[in-house]
């Protein structure tokens, strides 16, 4: 990691995960990356001419051509003669896995060398937090408001990572903004590998999910060691787990102290609390799980 | 230089060879399929030395061609109708970016009904995207304008993408005889591509920014200085070309029989060869009749149409498109150009080949006759087949 | 190396303009300095300079100086993620006074 700051005097919410996972990767990259960030919070907070926020070669994609932009990045720079470089894309969630999955996909089929990171805040919070499909069970948002009929969103976050795993993509990893040198390991990792990465980094967003500024960093932390959100990696066609909690708590802390998850009943907490105990019984049948973190 | 017999599709294919661009990203669509197919078949066979990406969307294909040019790499894609309406949003993303993509894009209808004809629907409604628009058309001027393109796109003074409009099946479809040039003679003509709109890592750059209300109204004010400059550079690349290649293209619009015409029909595209050919026959009845061509539609051939118009008695525009609810884009454009101009002589549109509706001499014949009424200043909207016949 | 404040023009002329959305990398003409409602301030007795403020601000505004770290207030949001993340309680959030 080097010293320098890429991304910064951006206008991102204090506390704003978002922004972290992007300033972080790119002290992993270096100056040789070239970022693409399409229409989204970290477009809208980084780049507002005159005031230009990023410190290496950056670019405005449209919404759903992250992917595609990218792709052409990395053959334009090719054919150029240019090797030495890494071209980086910056997604949230909706970038990614709603409008700009087709790209996402064709990029991933054509095993072009770029890496996808997907920054996930759970919801479309550019425009003012409506829901996508990553937003998970539960969640208020502002087109899924909790009433008398529905509680939030209806239905389960989409799988992203093990979508762009079906792929048969070279290196795919999950990571958080609570756990940074899991994180960095993970990037360091990706830029490594020649042919399609992807890292889906968990990002708390402090205004869309009803916490405080200064604790974005630890509700992303508390995710992983609550095992909502799993820490892994898919390589060579094995899902591998990064981190493991030391046990499965009962959720009820943790999405309470949400104020996007304040309506659910206990009933929806227990379900919340099945679906992640099922997700963990399929992994450790089936996925390597080894204490302590990656090698 | 060879002759070869060859589509319209093929010849521009022909011409995207001699340019060779860094990076061709296409997806494919019916009647623009030969031309990726051919530039499939030239990258494999090693003639053609490009990076083809296999796109899974026209809107991929041009998001591609952005990033591709945004490192300073020559681009190419080509796309026709749904598929040109799929990248729309990419297109005014392109022109404002100012990537000076070269795109071939094969006239047809847009859906629905479906239907894979040719009609110049698809890109007279996106005329304001902000992209250079020219109408080929022969087989030879599509390959002309596949080399001519790349010199004005990329022109400082204009760097704005360049859109090539092939008539589908009329033109992309249909064989002829064309010149193809050396490719030395190419090389000679066409400057490679420099500018500081692009990725780089001596001196890093923040592109494709946003600017809020204070500074986008400059940003959409230079890029339509862009289109403007066009006409300029238009006129510079064809002087250059002529001598080397011996072909003299006439910028913006091209005039036939138009010197002492009475009454001009004004048109694009391949129908023109039809049009010029239905001219000659009423010259032989003593009829002044000329035709002039619109070889551009962005940036606007104004001037051309009002020295032409001057000495006119009345003008007809045939467009094989219809702006719903008014009448035709290229209508509308042509009366503002006389408008301006001082000019007040009736003019006809006339709406025809929609969805591929066949166009006959007896159409046109038509048209001239209704020129020849006396309709004094009048203006109106007629559907060629459709009001006749009830 | 970072983006740095540049003198604001107050005024752009035509030609001030770059010609297409391209423009020089880090370009800041603005502080995120007013955004603040409280501050962090560093205990430079308690700090060790263990870093896990810089890694985890999300604006960069965190670096070393000397044995400890110092903050740039020109673009410190006061999200507090440091006094957080801080297990010494080096760095107190403390309530701007205007």
């Amino acid at each position: 990691m080097v010293e320098d700051e890429f991304f910064y005097g951006h206008k991102a919410c204090a506390g704003c995960g978002g922004s972290l996972a992007v300033r972080i990767a790119l002290k992993v990259l270096g100056k040789r990356a070239v970022a693409v960030l399409p229409a989204g919070c970290m477009s809208a907070v980084g780049f507002n001419f005159p005031q230009l926020c990023f410190a290496n070669n950056a670019i405005i994609s449209t919404f759903a051509g992250t992917a595609s932009m990218l792709t052409g990045i990395e053959a334009g720079l090719r054919a150029k003669g240019i090797t030495d470089f890494v071209a980086v894309g910056f997604a949230g969630d909706g970038g990614t896995a709603d409008i700009g999955i087709q790209a996402l996909s064709g990029a991933i089929d054509r095993d072009d060398d770029i890496l996808y990171i997907c920054y996930d805040n759970e919801a479309y919070m550019n425009t003012g937090i409506q829901k996508s499909s990553l937003t998970p069970f539960g969640a208020k948002t502002t087109t899924t408001p909790a009433g008398k009929n529905a509680h939030g969103n209806l239905r389960p976050k989409k799988n992203m990572f093990e979508i762009v795993a079906a792929h048969g993509i070279k290196y795919a990893a999950t990571a958080s903004i609570g756990y940074l040198p899991d994180y960095m390991k993970k990037v360091q990792r990706a830029s490594e590998i020649k042919g399609t990465k992807y890292i889906h980094v968990i990002a708390p967003c402090p205004t869309g999910w009803g916490i405080a500024s200064d604790e974005s960093v630890e509700i992303a932390k508390e995710a992983v060691d609550c095992g909502l959100w799993v820490l892994a990696e898919y390589k060579n066609g094995n899902y591998s787990v990064s981190i493991k909690p030391k046990n499965l708590p009962g959720l009820q802390t943790h999405i309470k102290r949400q104020g996007r998850f304040k309506h659910l009943t206990d009933d929806d907490i227990a379900y919340v609390e099945s679906q992640r105990d099922s997700k963990w019984n399929f992994i450790n049948q089936h996925w390597t799980v080894t204490q302590g973190g990656i090698k | 230089m060879s002759r070869e017999f060859l589509s319209g599709n093929e010849a521009f294919a022909y011409g995207i060879r001699l340019v060779s661009p860094q990076v061709i990203s296409a997806y494919p669509i019916t009647p623009q399929t030969i031309v990726v197919e051919r530039l499939s078949e030239m990258v494999e066979d090693g003639s053609l030395k490009s990076e083809f990406i296999h796109v899974e969307s026209e809107h991929s294909a041009l998001s591609c061609a952005m990033g591709a040019n945004a490192t300073g790499a020559r681009t190419f894609t080509a796309t026709s109708s749904q598929g040109l309406l799929y990248m729309a949003e990419c297109l005014a993303y392109a022109s404002g970016g100012r990537f000076p993509i070269v795109m071939m894009n094969a006239n047809r209808s847009t859906a629905l009904p479906w239907n894979i004809y040719g009609d110049q629907r698809d890109s007279l409604s996106l005329l304001d995207c902000g992209w250079i628009q020219a109408y080929a058309k022969d087989a030879q001027e599509s390959l002309d304008l596949a080399i001519l393109s790349y010199y004005i796109a990329e022109h400082p003074k204009v760097s704005t993408p360049f859109m090539v409009n092939l008539d589908g099946f009329h033109l992309t479809h249909t064989y002829e005889i064309v010149e193809v040039p050396e490719s030395g003679l190419v090389k000679a003509f066409l400057p490679d591509y420099n500018t500081d709109n692009k990725i780089d890592f001596e001196n890093p750059k923040n592109l494709a920014f946003s600017a809020g209300p204070e500074h986008n109204f400059v940003f959409k004010y230079k890029e339509h200085l862009g289109v403007l400059n066009a006409a300029e550079i238009i006129s510079e690349a064809e002087q250059k070309f002529a001598p080397l290649f011996g072909r003299q293209y006439s910028g913006l619009a091209e005039a036939y029989r138009c010197d002492d015409a009475d009454y001009i029909l004004i048109t694009l595209g391949t129908i023109f060869g039809l049009c010029s050919d239905v001219a000659d026959r009423l010259r032989d009845e003593g009829v002044k009749a000329g035709v002039l061509r619109l070889r551009y539609i962005r940036p606007f051939p104004n001037k051309e149409i009002a020295d032409i118009a001057q000495k006119a008695k009345s003008v007809a525009v045939l467009e094989k498109d219809i702006s719903f609810g008014n009448e035709g884009t290229v209508y509308t454009n042509v009366n503002s150009a006389l408008q301006k101009a001082g000019i007040n002589i009736s003019s006809l549109n006339f709406i025809g080949g929609l969805g591929g509706r066949d166009i006959s001499e007896e159409d046109i014949r038509e048209i001239f006759s209704k020129l020849r009424e006396n309709n004094k200043g009048k203006t109106a909207v007629h559907f060629i087949g459709i009001e006749e016949n009830g | 190396m970072k983006p740095h404040l540049r003198n604001l023009k107050t005024k752009w002329t035509l030609q001030d303009y770059p010609d297409s959305t391209a423009y020089e990398a880090g370009y800041l003409t603005s502080k995120n300095a007013g955004w603040r409602s409280v501050r962090p301030v560093i205990d430079a007795e308690k700090c060790t300079g263990c870093l896990q403020c810089y890694l985890h601000c999300p604006d960069g505004v965190i670096f070393k100086s000397g044995k400890v770290v110092a903050i740039d207030y020109d673009f410190c949001k006061g999200c507090g993620i440091c006094g957080r993340i801080c297990r010494l309680k080096a760095i107190k959030m403390e309530v701007e006074s205007k």
